[in-house]
């Protein structure tokens, strides 16, 4: 069992130290004072979301290869969990950016683009929903998946490095990764981040396993 | 040979709209209908910001309208027809092709009917043609590749809409940004990122469909 499924372990210690120290930790201070901490949640749960749908995106272009339904089933439950992780964002940023910028929900490119991804997405399961033939939603969702995947990532990473009027942070650095972060931030920020995708990937794992056992039963 | 192909099956949607002037009239009363509808609803409000963004709703919500019918035009058995004796990727290219020809005609149109009632907000004209024709290009190229995604569902006319407004959001905000940039000043510095951006969404769209379109052709 710990051979097969250390990483759940894994996941579960490092949230539970992320959560602990996460509160404890000592974090500079600046204009956000304390809620500067929810950095180990909210960009987690952006975290959690990016590898999902990355996850979804390779599956897609897995079952196109080789139409095997299996592949199928991962891809819409890794959307199905990264939509999960995007409201759980979208949220933590709106309690974050009530207290910041005075207004839960602000114009912004990167705002947009996260709203924007959960319509994409949205629009993913209802476009699942109006195609009974298994195979053919099976084909189609994927032909969606890989198309949208792709204008979504430019939108949210090419766009508002290009626009240049984002009041988010995470500009000038790689995508999602804050560079400037404190040392002692850094010691709780990176184990979490790994802690949520790991969730993440758990979560995915046991819905899949679910939706392999109810079409063993229909059948 | 792909070449040919392409060029016979544009014939053919030439001739096919022909016949049925009906539909392509349908669209240029919609479009005439609206803009008429926006002049006086926005009675003595018209700034170049509103200006330019309702000649960009106007024109998204006619592309969608106008390319919607793209694959719902004949019947499944003419598409079983074509399948049998043209690649899918001719299929998919004439189409873009005869919809960027509709999409630059409607465009064209609607330009001539904002100087007719709004007045003539533009200052750059020779950049406000290179949007409306990358415009062009994009719309038709992103709306046939989801009105093919759409004709493969039940419901297909509410799909189209939520399918692509999120997806086609990327470029139009482009769009919509380097137009802005035409109506303010002559001034074309500081937009090559943008040109850049518009080139690379419509050629990695049309390089997109190309790929994913045999998927949807195939039953």
């Amino acid at each position: 069992m710990i051979k097969r499924d250390w990483w759940k372990f894994l996941s579960g210690l490092l949230l539970l130290y992320a959560i602990c120290f996460g509160f404890f930790v000592g974090i500079p201070d600046t204009m956000i004072h304390e809620t500067m901490r929810n950095l180990f949640f909210h960009v987690g749960m952006w975290f959690g979301m990016f590898s999902m749908l990355i996850t979804g995106f390779i599956y897609s272009l897995r079952y196109l290869r080789k139409f095997d339904e299996t592949e199928d089933l991962v891809a819409v439950e890794a959307v199905n969990v990264g939509l999960m992780f995007g409201f759980l964002g979208i949220f933590t940023g709106m309690i974050w950016a009530n207290f910041t910028w005075g207004s839960p929900w602000v114009k912004d490119p990167k705002l947009n683009g996260a709203a924007v991804g959960l319509f994409i997405y949205l629009a993913y399961m209802i476009l699942r929903g109006s195609i009974d033939d298994v195979h053919k939603r099976a084909k189609v969702s994927a032909v969606y998946n890989i198309f949208a995947f792709f204008l979504w990532i430019v939108f949210v990473l090419v766009m508002p490095r290009l626009a240049g009027d984002s009041i988010h942070p995470g500009k000038d650095s790689p995508p999602v990764l804050p560079m400037h972060l404190e040392p002692s931030m850094r010691v709780v920020f990176y184990p979490a981040m790994l802690g949520w995708i790991l969730l993440g990937v758990w979560i995915m794992n046991i819905r899949v396993r679910i939706r392999k056992i109810q079409r063993n039963i229909e059948y | 040979m792909l070449f040919a192909e392409i060029k016979f099956l544009v014939g053919k949607e030439v001739m096919l709209e022909l016949k049925q002037k009906y539909v392509l009239n349908g669209i240029l009363l919609y479009l005439v209908s609206t803009v008429f509808v926006t002049y006086l609803a926005f009675d003595n409000a018209i700034t170049p910001e509103t200006w330019n963004s309702l000649f960009w709703i106007i024109l998204l919500f006619v592309a969608v309208n106008g390319i919607s019918k793209s694959f719902l035009q004949e019947s499944a058995a003419r598409h079983l027809y074509y399948y049998t004796i043209a690649s899918p990727q001719a299929v998919v290219l004439a189409k873009i092709i005869y919809n960027l020809f509709l999409m630059a005609v409607l465009s064209l149109l609607a330009f001539g009917f904002f100087l007719l009632l709004m007045g003539n907000l533009v200052v750059n004209i020779p950049l406000f043609l290179l949007t409306l024709v990358l415009g062009s290009l994009g719309l038709s190229s992103v709306l046939t590749m989801v009105a093919a995604i759409a004709s493969r569902a039940s419901h297909n006319f509410s799909l189209m809409a939520i399918l692509s407004f999120p997806i086609v959001l990327p470029l139009l905000a482009t769009l919509m940004k380097v137009s802005k940039s035409a109506l303010n000043n002559m001034d074309w510095s500081g937009l090559t990122g943008f040109l850049v951006i518009l080139l690379t969404i419509n050629g990695a769209v049309i390089a997109l469909a190309y790929l994913l379109f045999p998927y949807l052709w195939k039953d």
